[in-house]
């Protein structure tokens, strides 16, 4: 950039500015191929357990909720076929989001950007949007033309805007509205909806969506990708020189020529390249790049444009996959007369899955013996420890407890910790001495004043560990929770 | 004013017309939309003035069109909170008293109730945490002046002591000293007899038999025969570990000599029946109620 630069000659808004680049619009060409099928497949699975997830049912048993993946905001719980997940143990989640995370990473080692091209919500509308457009608008030269009209406003052309328009709502509103449904009974929901009987935050909630589906897969597409999304960055640390990533194979297309003159060349026994320019992997790619130039952030390697070349060489008689998952390495070794060598099976994935299935044993364990019975303690402040008239100490608790199971419990209450000490629940008469029994109700939490009384003489220390146990008297399930007992 | 703007020759742009030492500033007005949406923010703010409150006066302020007030805001959801709160609250001056803190709803909502208004009138004196301090009684321990049953706090809270309502409890520690009834060294004699019901050691040369005597001749007929207390005068038990006014022989020869009568207000009238009731199942529920 040593160029110098006479300001006469300037032109401000072309060389110096603005700061950013206008958009492009891409006009992505119809495809077919192996990996068109992949993704049309892929996105019926996505939408349809997205759409249709809510109405699947799962007998709970009386009085809980019968819908399968349900998160019930007003009652703390969240429904996942048979799990049933409360407040306390959010941590699972944070298992969830580990074991995602690790699994792109895992995706990215092996094959790129997977995520990215096949599964990504702003991937699969953005396709979804684009078959919609191309129904009705017609193919990318029909579209580009038709964009380009001097004369936009006949009639034909107003319907066709309008008709794309009014689909692509229709599409972004049931997306918002299954978006709702994950949030209260579906069938019923469905029902006050259509009615206008429902709470207006489902409302709101549904507008928001079809706003940001809109906007995002009909307008923003590709910039979501390039410019607003931080995995392309993310990626870039994650990837190595093994990972397959969608690559234009240099070694079998320069120099690039029409299929006359290569043929020609090729018949004299002069190098020339596959790739005859015929700009086919351009027109399809979403994000408007030629793949021929190398990796790129704005890939988002869906493998559509393996499937234009493959077309075209199979037209001209060369072999396919001139675009392909691949990488520098084995283009270096083709180059080299060597054969390929594939490494799915390197340090870099094994430390991936071995991760994966650590963190994904432990939740499994922790949700199989996930306990039905819990409890928490809290040790008054205020005041911490209170002298009765005989001098003995006594210490107020408040005790909650979690009974996650369908049936009420009847719990008994027993301490260890300082010496001859008496146990109180406030409202319960004890059956047996100082061994308060309580019904707690099913699928609740139930809170208690529990006073601990010990004589001032046997326990002479400051703080003294007690620990509370909680027993299921008729299934024997236990729990306990430690605080301690303070002397004034 | 004079315009002094120009077209400038490099950039073909024209300019503000200010020029110092040679060096012209090029004109770059403001982004029209932004000019429209400050002149919109004009308009909306003069709208904002005709149909909201807006402009002090005198003595009040511009009420606006739309006759928006936030006190008037707050009154209508306090009206509907009190609404919400009703039915539990009529549920809860209905219910026995003994009844409720067998119930764990009733019980919640008393506690939760009793809570907030323990904070707000009582804590003062017996502190946030019912604790007390020198001469305002803990209310979590099993030492009671009049009582510790539901019934009888209730009626504590209710009617107060010594307050002036006319079911108060009374009955005072009267001024031993003062009034000129024991002489100083009869006072000391009785204090320390005091700390020995109590089973605290006694000062040097202390006449037990002398305090025995002086004790059932000026104490007995309120606080009993061995000092065990009286809760129908709220004499308080002598025997026991706790003292509201300290147990050290200054202490007890301060309160022998001028006496104690401290005050709680009756709440009945300021508090309605049903956070009474709340209130006394608060304190009762603190752990000392019998």
């Amino acid at each position: 950039m040593n160029k110098t630069v006479n300001p006469k000659e300037l032109k401000l808004d072309d060389d110096y500015g603005p700061l950013y680049a206008a958009q492009k619009k891409v006009y992505p060409q119809s495809v077919s191929g192996t990996f068109r099928r992949i993704k049309w497949a892929l996105m019926a699975f996505c939408l349809g357990v997205y759409y249709f997830l809510p109405f699947v049912r799962w007998n709970r048993g009386l009085g809980a909720p019968s819908q399968a993946v349900l998160i019930d905001l007003p009652n703390s719980r969240f429904y996942f076929f048979f799990i049933e997940l409360w407040p306390q143990e959010v941590y699972y989640f944070t298992g969830l989001l580990i074991v995602a995370a690790i699994a792109l990473f895992l995706m990215n080692s092996i094959g790129g950007r997977i995520w990215c091209g096949y599964l990504c919500p702003q991937t699969v509308w953005t396709d979804l949007f684009y078959a919609v457009e191309r129904l009705i608008e017609g193919d990318r030269r029909e579209r580009m033309k038709k964009d380009k009209s001097a004369d936009p406003m006949k009639l034909e052309r107003v319907s066709e805007i309008v008709l794309k328009h009014s689909i692509w709502l229709l599409i972004a509103w049931w997306t918002g509205g299954a978006w709702v449904l994950y949030f209260n009974d579906a069938p019923t929901l469905v029902t006050e909806l259509v009615t206008f009987q429902a709470p207006m935050i489902a409302y709101i909630w549904i507008g928001i969506l079809t706003c940001t589906t809109y906007v995002l897969a009909g307008f923003m597409r590709e910039q979501v990708c390039t410019y607003m999304c931080p995995w392309p960055r993310i990626q870039a640390a994650l990837t190595d020189e093994w990972a397959l990533n969608v690559t234009y194979r240099y070694d079998r297309g320069e120099k690039r020529t029409s299929v006359k003159k290569a043929a020609e060349l090729r018949a004299l026994g002069q190098p020339v390249g596959d790739c005859v320019d015929c700009y086919q992997c351009v027109a399809v790619c979403p994000t408007g790049i030629d793949i021929r130039n190398g990796p790129q952030l704005e890939c988002i390697q869906c493998g559509l444009c393996i499937d234009a070349c493959d077309t075209v060489m199979t037209k001209i008689g060369r072999p396919t996959r001139l675009i392909g998952y691949d990488n520098d390495i084995n283009i270096e070794r083709r180059q080299a007369g060597k054969a390929p060598i594939y490494r799915i099976v390197r340090a870099r994935t094994i430390v991936y899955s071995a991760l994966i299935a650590v963190v994904g044993g432990i939740m499994v364990y922790t949700l199989a013996t996930r306990s039905l019975l819990d409890v928490n303690v809290l040790h008054d402040r205020n005041p911490i420890a209170v002298k009765l008239s005989d001098g003995s100490i006594r210490n107020a608790y408040t005790v909650r407890l979690l009974n996650k199971s369908g049936y009420d419990r009847v719990i008994a209450i027993d301490i260890d910790g300082p010496v001859n000490a008496t146990v109180h629940v406030v409202g319960v008469d004890s059956v047996t001495p100082d061994r308060p029994m309580i019904v707690i109700p099913r699928d609740a939490t139930s809170e208690l004043r529990l006073l601990v009384t010990a004589p001032a003489d046997n326990n002479p220390e400051k703080s003294i560990p007690v620990r509370f146990h909680v027993t299921d008297i008729g299934l024997g399930v236990a729990a306990s929770a430690t605080d301690n007992f303070v002397s004034p | 004013m004079t315009d002094h703007s120009e077209v400038d020759t490099v950039t073909g742009r024209s300019t503000t017309g200010h020029e110092w030492d040679g060096i012209k500033e090029l004109n770059t007005p403001l982004p029209r939309w932004w000019v429209i949406t400050f002149y919109l923010t004009i308009i909306w703010a003069i709208g904002y003035w005709i149909v909201y409150p807006a402009w002090p006066l005198i003595s009040s302020n511009t009420t606006g069109w739309f006759g928006y007030s936030s006190r008037a805001d707050v009154a209508v959801e306090l009206a509907s909170l009190e609404k919400i709160r009703g039915d539990k609250m009529v549920a809860l001056g209905k219910a026995p008293l003994a009844d409720i803190e067998k119930d764990p709803a009733l019980l919640a909502l008393a506690r939760a109730k009793g809570k907030t208004v323990f904070g707000d009138n009582c804590a003062p004196c017996h502190g946030s945490g019912a604790s007390g301090s020198k001469g305002y009684p803990n209310l979590n321990d099993d030492d009671w002046l009049w009582g510790g049953s539901l019934d009888q706090i209730m009626q504590t809270i209710q009617y107060g002591v010594r307050s002036g309502h006319s079911k108060t409890h009374e009955g005072q520690m009267l001024a031993f000293g003062k009034d000129g009834v024991l002489k100083a060294d009869e006072i000391v004699t009785v204090a320390n007899y005091v700390r020995s019901l109590a089973g605290l050691p006694t000062g040097q040369g202390f006449d037990k038999a002398k305090g025995e005597k002086l004790f059932a001749d000026n104490c007995v007929s309120c606080h009993g025969e061995g000092g065990k207390g009286n809760q129908e005068m709220g004499a308080p038990n002598l025997t026991d570990k706790i003292w509201l006014y300290g147990s050290d022989e200054a202490a007890l020869i301060e309160t022998i000599t001028n006496g104690r009568s401290g005050v709680m207000p009756a709440w009945e009238g300021r508090l309605d029946p049903a956070t009474i009731k709340a209130m006394a199942v608060y304190v009762h529920s603190l752990g000392g109620g019998k």
